[in-house]
């Protein structure tokens, strides 16, 4: 039995959330009394190999090929394909990123078994792993547990695992040649782009003000504003905002949007779907405001109210201007 | 172009879930059901594209009996027939046992393209997509913005993190997982929902897809409410009371007033 992690790197950097992967299957490991292993797959990977190679860690395996140099869920498959059938894993490990979640069903299909996908946590019950996922955008966990044949594939959810405890050590580097044709290969991505620079920096406000889904109307933003005037905080929103319009999309705090860590943020009317707490749980105050006592928001608020904020936002603007 | 939307049933997005008395699921008794979200984007670009180029667009769905109600808002959308897999315990075939019965009755449908939302609401495993592709031996890619047609196949945008974008370009037959706002959601029209109910629903069940009996991969063990992690004080009363405390938390405590 060993754990294989699958860290993620493009044009020579990493995805960091790999290292948050790297210090759960270590965690893993230490609890199943097994070891971990690391694959990366690319092109000229040896610098990123030295950072790699300072981790305790069994082997660190360079999966080169110059079709892996741009992803494609058909080449990264099948160089996996290749890698797995050789190093011939018990469980194997990923980031929940845009990327994983693009191609890993895709592998795990070809292997005839299902991968759990965006895991947060994870307990070792009589030997076997037992995962904890979110059902519901967040509002219920589950216990999975693997059934069939191994491999058992998982990625974890960015935030659930810290890098920082990654334990030091030495690791053997490996190199892996996959074989791929370019006819497996059906798509051709293109370069990446970005829409427009950015105008408002989030990552920097002091004070923020966040509106969901529970303002129900465009023309009730101007409510929101009005609050974060009075508290002379920066007005930012859950994606469904930005996706109708609302408010321009660089307000946009999550996994498809800013990440922030202001002194206080405030959730008005965020239910808390987890593309939204990636992107706003380390700041340091969080306050929500929400009709629903379940909303995941208050698992991560220090203080809360749990009312119609058509109702609250009035009185809370008043208080302030009282406290100035 | 002949377009196959996959849409799934789920809980409304508003409800209040208790857990079962099994623990293995929510308590489905008093929840209201209806499309899943990002389904409805799926279904949407599927009726654009017909619209732009023309041929067919068919639902189809796995799920229990009562998932046919979110069949036929599809049709009043504009879909123009559908294929309801139906079985009473969709929650014992796992992601890609629940897509080998798809892909079964997608194959004899020989699709040009393939649409699916980006997740489900209720599991979120957001694989049936990708999964799909693999079955049915078909390029795919996922969160995707924009789709354009061209000579011998498409091209389209892709959602990347942090704000980046990217197009590719693939042959047809192919699949895509729509990413979840990228248009606004037409309502059904009067007519839509009259002729709605004389568009086909061909009901098919696991057993003649030959998917009865599933081996599973993983295996729900439990649901449960999380518990807090964090220690949230909550401010009761009146609005005005509970915001008047809040407030004075915020001066005095987080010291950010």
């Amino acid at each position: 039995m060993s754990i294989l992690i699958v860290m993620e790197q493009r044009e020579g950097a990493w995805n960091r959330m790999s290292f948050e992967t790297l210090a759960a299957a270590q965690q893993i490991a230490a609890e199943l009394q097994t070891t971990a292993s690391a694959a990366v797959l690319g092109q000229g990977l040896d610098v990123l190999a030295g950072e790699l190679a300072g981790k305790q860690l069994e082997k660190i395996y360079l999966v080169e090929h110059e079709l892996l140099k741009e992803y494609t869920p058909d080449a990264y498959t099948s160089a996996l394909r290749q890698l797995l059938a050789q190093v011939k894993p018990e469980y194997v490990l990923l980031p929940h990123t845009y990327q994983v979640r693009d191609f890993l069903p895709k592998l795990a299909t070809s292997l005839g078994t299902v991968a759990v996908s965006d895991v947060v946590a994870h307990r070792v019950d009589t030997g076997a792993l037992v995962l904890v996922r979110q059902l519901f955008q967040g509002k219920v966990n589950s216990d999975v547990r693997f059934t069939g044949a191994a491999p058992h594939f998982a990625s974890l959810q960015a935030g659930a695992y810290r890098a920082d405890q990654l334990t030091e050590g030495s690791a053997a580097v490996e190199k892996f040649a996959p074989a791929i044709a370019a006819s497996e290969v059906r798509t051709r991505p293109q370069e990446r782009f970005r829409e427009s620079a950015r105008a408002v920096d989030l990552s920097t406000a002091e004070l923020i003000v966040s509106v969901g889904r529970g303002i129900k109307e465009a023309e009730n933003i101007a409510l929101i504003q009005d609050l974060a005037n009075a508290l002379g905080a920066e007005l930012a929103a859950s994606r469904p905002i930005c996706d109708a319009g609302w408010l321009p999309m660089e307000r946009q705090v999550g996994s498809s949007g800013q990440t922030v860590g202001p002194k206080m943020y405030m959730a008005i009317g965020i239910s808390g779907a987890i593309q939204h707490l990636v992107g706003m749980k380390g700041s340091r105050t969080i306050v929500a405001i929400n009709k629903d006592p379940n909303a995941p928001i208050f698992e991560v608020a220090d203080y809360g109210i749990v009312g119609d904020l058509f109702q609250v936002v009035p009185e809370l603007i008043e208080a302030i201007k009282q406290a100035k | 172009m002949k377009i196959l939307v996959a849409i799934k049933q789920v809980p409304a997005r508003d409800s209040q879930l208790k857990i079962a008395s099994s623990g293995l699921w929510i308590a489905e008794e008093d929840l209201t059901h209806e499309i899943n979200e990002p389904d409805a984007y799926a279904l949407e670009a599927g009726l654009q594209l017909k619209e732009k180029h023309g041929g067919e667009v068919v639902a189809i769905c796995f799920g229990p009996a009562r998932a046919g109600q979110t069949i036929r808002e599809a049709l009043a959308k504009g879909a123009d027939r559908a294929l309801h897999i139906e079985a009473e315990d969709p929650g014992a075939y796992d992601p890609l046992a629940a897509a080998r019965l798809m892909a079964a009755a997608l194959r004899p449908e020989a699709p040009d393209l393939v649409l699916t939302g980006l997740q489900s609401d209720d599991l979120g495993y957001g694989q049936t997509g990708p999964i799909l592709a693999e079955l049915l031996g078909l390029p795919h890619a996922t969160l995707i913005m924009e789709v354009e047609k061209h000579e011998g196949g498409i091209r389209v945008k892709r959602e990347l993190e942090d704000g980046w974008f990217q197009h590719v370009e693939m042959p047809l037959p192919a699949l895509l997982t729509i990413q979840s706002g990228i248009s606004k959601l037409r309502y059904a029209t009067l007519m839509g929902i009259k002729k709605a109910k004389t568009k086909e629903v061909k009901r098919l069940s696991p057993a003649e897809l030959g998917g009865e009996n599933p081996a599973a991969s993983i295996r729900l063990d439990r649901v449960y409410l999380p518990e807090r992690v964090k220690h949230t004080q909550l401010f009761e009363g009146s609005p005005k009371e509970a915001a008047t405390k809040l407030v004075e938390k915020l001066k005095f405590e987080a010291r950010v007033i």
